[in-house]
């Protein structure tokens, strides 16, 4: 099994994580994968992945608005809001 | 009626004790609150109580009653997993990431059970984000099992388990994703139910797996399990996995039934009762079941799930995968936690994550990207998918001789608080028996079966075709009529 990159992987999924907490993730992620690589031993040569248990076309609707208009419920959600905005720090110089 | 009636009555007593006039609902609300409030330190089998809401809809479900509006859950109090939103009252999935989260709308399962006129005493406690076996990580503490409050409830849907175990009330909703439903309902002594991927609307569920995520009931008995389930399924457009077909009575084919199964034929899977790590007395009670089922009527065949093993590792990738992806929307941006100090915007993300996500969550976010990620996407994921074809078409060919899988629920009874230690793969492999059906979106339930020598609940499961909930729940139906398993109470 390869060496896990824990910094990119914890950087992908945007977590960050202490130092002490890092080598316990890192241990607890090699005792996982040790046991989900026994999946490689399969042979599925020819089998088609599986990816929902209905083996069916997603329904189609008309392309029309079905949802009602709560934008001050949902922006009474967010840690900040102003002005009809979502607050984020500044991401542009 | 009392506290102590409440207890052992079935939905279909209490609904007639309600028609009667013998008890009201606000009563009945009363004594489920009372006894909530009156174990709450003891089992931490709820994050929130909703007294005031309850009352409220018990009071208008007598009015409704009063005006001869009423369906058989009138009046008849209930809970909800955490998971589930329900307007105006918080929805944690028991995370810090969502501990003051109030949605501004109800999941289509709440909103059924209320138009039936179903009374909400509150929401129960679960693994965080739905995430576990034992319902021990929850920021809001370990749920415990009602049977030996030193044990664990089972997960993810251990609060709803404890609670209708505890006699708080007679039904509760759950979800499984992996055996959340089934495996709770075996650890605390009641019968849970995981219906075919599809049929019941997981609309106002907060995701975990999209492609294995079902809801389901949990109640005394199976026929209790029927009344509920017959209430929430149906077609929802705003569940894109819902099935476009009418719901069935699954509680007018049981009242209609016999209480016999002649012909019917239950497949034993040789690899499940030989599989390591089967506790003694878990697998005496499970084949004394089966000979229950045989005096009923039943035929035993033995049948065979070649890649048994192998459902464990093919979960353990497709789960945490589609968790790093349906958990990527906790930002602190919209909703949810945000961490208090941050020096720019990647670093609010990866701060809020941090401090906002426990252990378990994060573990299996870290191991979905992982194998989400370049260079191992096919090596883990395109691989578990494949497996998880073969997985489902061994479950087709096992049903090509039978009409219905029995197997135990999970290898062990309920273990103490803490005794897995920090290995999470010991807590996973206490999955074998459940996640084949998620895999293969297959219906299946739990019931009581007896108790190992300990004095805990042995659960029995059913796993059945793809939309045979009617049989199976028939058949733990007939096995009820015949046991009293089901009826035995825990020492609180």
């Amino acid at each position: 099994m390869p060496a896990i990159d824990l910094d990119r992987i914890a950087e992908l999924a945007r977590i960050e994580l202490t130092p002490d907490s890092a080598a316990a993730f890192r241990a607890d992620l090699q005792r996982v994968l040790a046991l989900v690589d026994r999946l490689q031993a399969v042979d599925t040569t020819g089998v088609a992945p599986m990816s929902h248990p209905l083996d069916l076309p997603q329904r189609l609707r008309e392309d029309v608005v079905t949802e009602a208009d709560q934008r001050d419920a949902l922006l009474a959600l967010a840690p900040t809001a102003e002005n009809g905005l979502y607050l984020v720090p500044q991401v542009i110089e | 009626m009392s506290a102590e009636r409440l207890l052992t009555s079935s939905l279909r007593e209490l609904a007639a004790a309600l028609a009667e006039g013998r008890t009201r609902a606000e009563a009945l609300a009363d004594a489920a609150l009372e006894r909530a409030q009156a174990l709450q330190e003891r089992l931490n089998a709820f994050i929130t109580l909703t007294p005031e809401a309850a009352r409220a809809a018990a009071r208008a479900a007598d009015e409704r009653r009063r005006a001869g509006n009423v369906s058989l859950l009138s009046g008849i109090p209930l809970a909800h997993k955490d998971l589930f939103c329900t307007r105006g009252v918080r929805t944690t999935a028991a995370s810090r990431m969502l501990a003051e989260f109030v949605p501004p709308y109800d999941a289509f399962v709440v909103e059924r059970l209320a138009d039936a006129g179903a009374v909400s005493i509150g929401k129960t406690n679960l693994d965080e984000f739905a995430m576990g076996s034992a319902n021990e990580h929850s920021h809001f503490g370990p749920c415990r099992n009602p049977w030996d409050t030193s044990r664990i409830a089972g997960g993810s849907s251990g609060g709803s388990a404890a609670a209708v175990a505890a006699g708080i009330v007679p039904v509760a909703t759950g979800t499984d994703t992996g055996g959340s439903v089934r495996q709770p309902a075996a650890m605390c002594g009641v019968t849970g139910i995981k219906p075919s991927y599809g049929r019941v609307s997981r609309y106002g569920i907060i995701a975990y797996a999209s492609s294995l995520d079902q809801a389901g009931v949990i109640a005394r008995s199976a026929e209790d399990c029927a009344l509920a389930l017959t209430a929430i399924e149906g077609f929802d457009p705003r569940d894109s996995t819902s099935l476009d077909r009418p719901s069935e009575d699954h509680a007018a084919a049981l009242a209609a039934a016999d209480g016999q199964l002649d012909g019917l034929r239950l497949g034993l899977p040789r690899e499940f009762f030989a599989a390591e790590g089967l506790d003694a007395d878990v697998r005496s009670a499970v084949e004394a079941a089966a000979r229950t089922y045989e005096s009923l009527g039943a035929r035993l065949v033995e049948v065979s799930l070649p890649r048994a093993e192998l459902a464990i590792p093919a979960y353990y990738v497709i789960a945490p995968a589609e968790a790093s992806s349906n958990l990527a929307r906790y930002d602190g941006v919209r909703y949810g936690y945000r961490a208090p100090d941050y020096a720019d915007l990647d670093d609010m993300y990866r701060k809020t994550r941090a401090q906002g996500f426990g252990d378990e969550v994060k573990r299996r976010i870290l191991v979905g990207t992982y194998v989400l990620s370049h260079g191992y996407y096919d090596a883990y994921y395109l691989q578990a998918q494949k497996l998880r074809r073969l997985i489902a078409e061994d479950y087709r060919q096992a049903f090509d001789s039978c009409d219905l899988i029995l197997a135990p629920t999970a290898p062990t009874t309920a273990w103490r608080l803490g005794e897995k230690g920090q290995d999470p793969v010991q807590e996973y492999l206490q999955d074998i028996y459940t996640i084949g059906a998620n895999l293969a979106g297959l219906p299946a339930l739990s019931h009581p079966c007896g108790f190992d020598s300990a004095g805990l609940p042995i659960g029995c499961q059913l796993i059945g075709p793809y939309l045979a909930e009617t049989r199976l729940l028939l058949a733990a139906h007939a096995f009820q009529g015949k046991t009293d398993w089901h009826r035995q109470l825990p020492p609180l």
